[in-house]
């Protein structure tokens, strides 16, 4: 008995030793790339940091001031936040709700089924890396583009906009659906992997739970949120994760390209520093309060 | 629309609706509704998501004095591949696309390696502080590059990474540096999402029952072995997927590229596609005599660059479509 409990525990260590060799790549590459410019970075958001040829880097420990900076003398970047918090909520709650819709829509038997599921895909692809924004990256074009939106796109969404204020509905409940609807195409193009998710959920629920269901008398509704969203909310949280993780890294949202501004134009170390763990901050924040919020819902189903 | 859908329906179900008391008809008007309307609607969101670019190829194919014409709006009139050539020529084509496709293959390799180590570790082994470890990685997931970027370029621009700047504003690109630390970061799991290939690939491990292994312990196997010769295997469908993401957001990618890669010597598509307006505008000033090229111009141009750096990756897509998408599924299922 005690030989085997003793051989037991050996495996066990032996077992733990190939895992950290397992993860051995990982662990270095985190030590030595993201712990330590992350700290770094962390002390130099405090720092006043400017560089020279002569002297090379000098930095100078100037407190808070940074931070300081950014939230009462820095013209744009309280402003950018608030926009930027709130077209992140109003945008994933819209991405969460047209992926499910249309992985709804693509968990029915038709024909051409496949090659919409790979046309909704498509975007995890186009828009990634350079793609994102290059057509807007032009100075020149950004105004050209203006003109092309106010004068053609614009148009539906405009004529609605102007019905639905003429008929008096509120006007901040208006706005935030006006700009929805002109963004359904960035919505669109972030919703590509959480279609797939919620697709392959979808696909897990056996079709006897909804004849089940309809041997009970439940109407198609009632099985919609009796069975189907009570098996697919642990996948909210997971798709509202990412969601609000590809909103806050995109290269074209206006703080990233502030902080890339400040670091690489105006040279300011230290307070694009600042700003990025401020908006880094935000995002753990947003990410904490959706997945409570959401956990609790869920609660509520099981 | 749907209307008179209704009342196609009526006509021709009269008599055999009346003998089930309305029930067929009902029941097949409401079937083919529900068809017409989610066929409408997912036309609409597939055209949304492809018009961009069929729009791309409609405008790469057109000579300039097309765009100006108001009769014209997707088929050219003077059908030109000269667009093309002057997009090959400022893309720089054959240097980049080598360039590009090796780093891409390298890089991608890398990280898949380092990643299917570090996911295979997290799904079956029990280690001491194994929990932390696992929130580094979502923390690796969560925290956006940009934000560690400053001391990172810092870091880099104090070792090797000098002259960044003229690259940067836009001047002469003369930059010293070698491929190094990219790679370094590659090895090391820590490119370009790494973080969610690990957690993608501990999914996958996770959903393999363990009496694979078992078996192949008992038998004798190590577990270097057993990894090598079990699982991988097993796992082959999600480090092909993983493999081609990191590929594709890689081929891409301008965040790391700037940062880390050699521009001076080596010329990379997606640092080309994102100066190509400036690029344009040194070779029409050169050629033509204008100080500006017309805005459309430039638009065309990009538009056609865009096609010819996304083109290789369509082919891909279209290859290996399934990988892509049915790997996603297979990792979204369990949290």
């Amino acid at each position: 008995m005690k030989t085997g409990r003793t051989s037991r525990r050996t495996i066990r260590q032996r077992r733990a030793i190939s895992g950290y060799l397992f993860i051995l790549p990982f662990l270095i590459g985190f030590l030595a790339f993201m712990v330590r410019p992350m700290i770094q970075s962390i002390i130099m958001s405090f720092q006043s940091v400017s560089l020279s040829a002569q002297t090379g880097i000098t930095k100078t420990w100037v407190g808070l001031a940074n931070y300081v900076y950014a939230f009462t003398i820095d013209p744009e970047f309280n402003q950018m936040l608030v926009d930027e918090v709130i077209r992140m909520v109003t945008h994933s709650l819209a991405t969460m709700v047209l992926a499910f819709m249309i992985a709804l829509l693509l968990n029915q038997q038709f024909k051409g089924r496949a090659l919409a599921r790979a046309i909704f895909f498509l975007p995890v692809i186009l828009s990634s890396g350079v793609l994102v924004g290059i057509e807007t990256d032009n100075s020149l074009i950004i105004g050209m583009k203006e003109l092309i939106t106010q004068s053609n796109t614009m148009n539906f969404g405009n004529a609605l906009f102007g019905l639905l204020s003429a008929s008096g509905v509120g006007t901040p409940a208006l706005e935030v659906v006006n700009d929805l609807i002109t963004a359904v195409y960035d919505i669109v193009m972030a919703s590509g992997i959480q279609i797939v998710v919620f697709l392959s959920g979808l696909q897990t629920i056996p079709r006897s739970m909804y004849e089940a269901a309809e041997m009970e008398g439940s109407s198609a509704w009632e099985s919609f949120w009796m069975v189907t969203f009570p098996i697919i909310s642990p996948l909210l949280i997971v798709n509202m994760i990412y969601t609000i993780i590809d909103f806050f890294m995109k290269t074209d949202n206006l703080i990233m390209e502030k902080i890339h501004e400040e670091m690489f134009i105006n040279l300011k170390y230290g307070f694009s520093s600042a700003l990025s763990w401020i908006y880094f901050a935000v995002a753990i924040a947003m990410i904490g309060i959706s997945s409570l919020i959401i956990r609790k819902g869920v609660r509520h189903y099981e | 629309m749907s209307n008179r859908d209704k009342a196609l329906q009526l006509d021709s179900f009269w008599v055999r609706n009346r003998k089930s008391g309305g029930l067929l008809l009902r029941q097949e008007a409401r079937k083919r509704f529900v068809a017409l309307l989610r066929f409408l609607m997912l036309f609409g969101l597939c055209f949304l998501i492809l018009q961009p670019v069929l729009d791309k190829i409609s405008v790469s194919f057109m000579m300039e004095k097309d765009l100006y014409d108001t009769t014209i709006i997707v088929v050219p009139r003077n059908l030109t591949t000269e667009n093309y050539t002057l997009a090959a020529y400022l893309l720089n084509l054959n240097t980049s696309l080598l360039n590009t496709t090796v780093i891409s293959l390298v890089t991608a390799l890398l990280q898949i390696i380092a990643c299917t180590l570090a996911g295979y570790g997290f799904a079956r082994f029990e280690f001491p502080l194994k929990r932390f470890w696992f929130a580094c990685v979502v923390l690796v997931i969560v925290i956006p590059p940009q934000t560690i970027s400053s001391s990172l370029y810092l870091h880099f621009r104090y070792f090797d990474v000098l002259g960044i700047f003229t690259r940067l504003t836009g001047g002469p690109i003369n930059l010293k540096g070698s491929p190094l630390p990219y790679l370094m970061l590659s090895a090391t799991a820590m490119g370009l999402k790494n973080g969610l290939y690990i957690f993608m690939i501990r999914q996958y491990f996770k959903s393999i029952p363990y009496s694979l292994e078992e078996a192949a312990y008992v038998d004798g196997a190590s577990t270097l072995g057993t990894f090598l010769k079990v699982l991988l295997p097993q796992a082959v469908p999600i480090l092909v997927s993983c493999f081609l993401f990191a590929f594709v957001w890689q081929w891409t990618d301008v965040f790391y590229t700037r940062l880390f890669l050699p521009t001076a010597n080596t010329q990379y598509l997606s640092i080309r596609l994102s100066g190509m307006a400036e690029s344009l505008r040194t070779y029409v000033s050169t050629r033509r005599g204008i100080t500006t090229p017309p805005v459309g111009y430039i638009m065309q141009m990009i538009s056609t660059g865009v096609l010819v750096v996304v083109g290789p990756l369509l082919v891909l897509y279209l290859v290996a479509q399934r990988w892509f998408i049915e790997s996603i599924s297979a990792t979204g299922l369990k949290d």
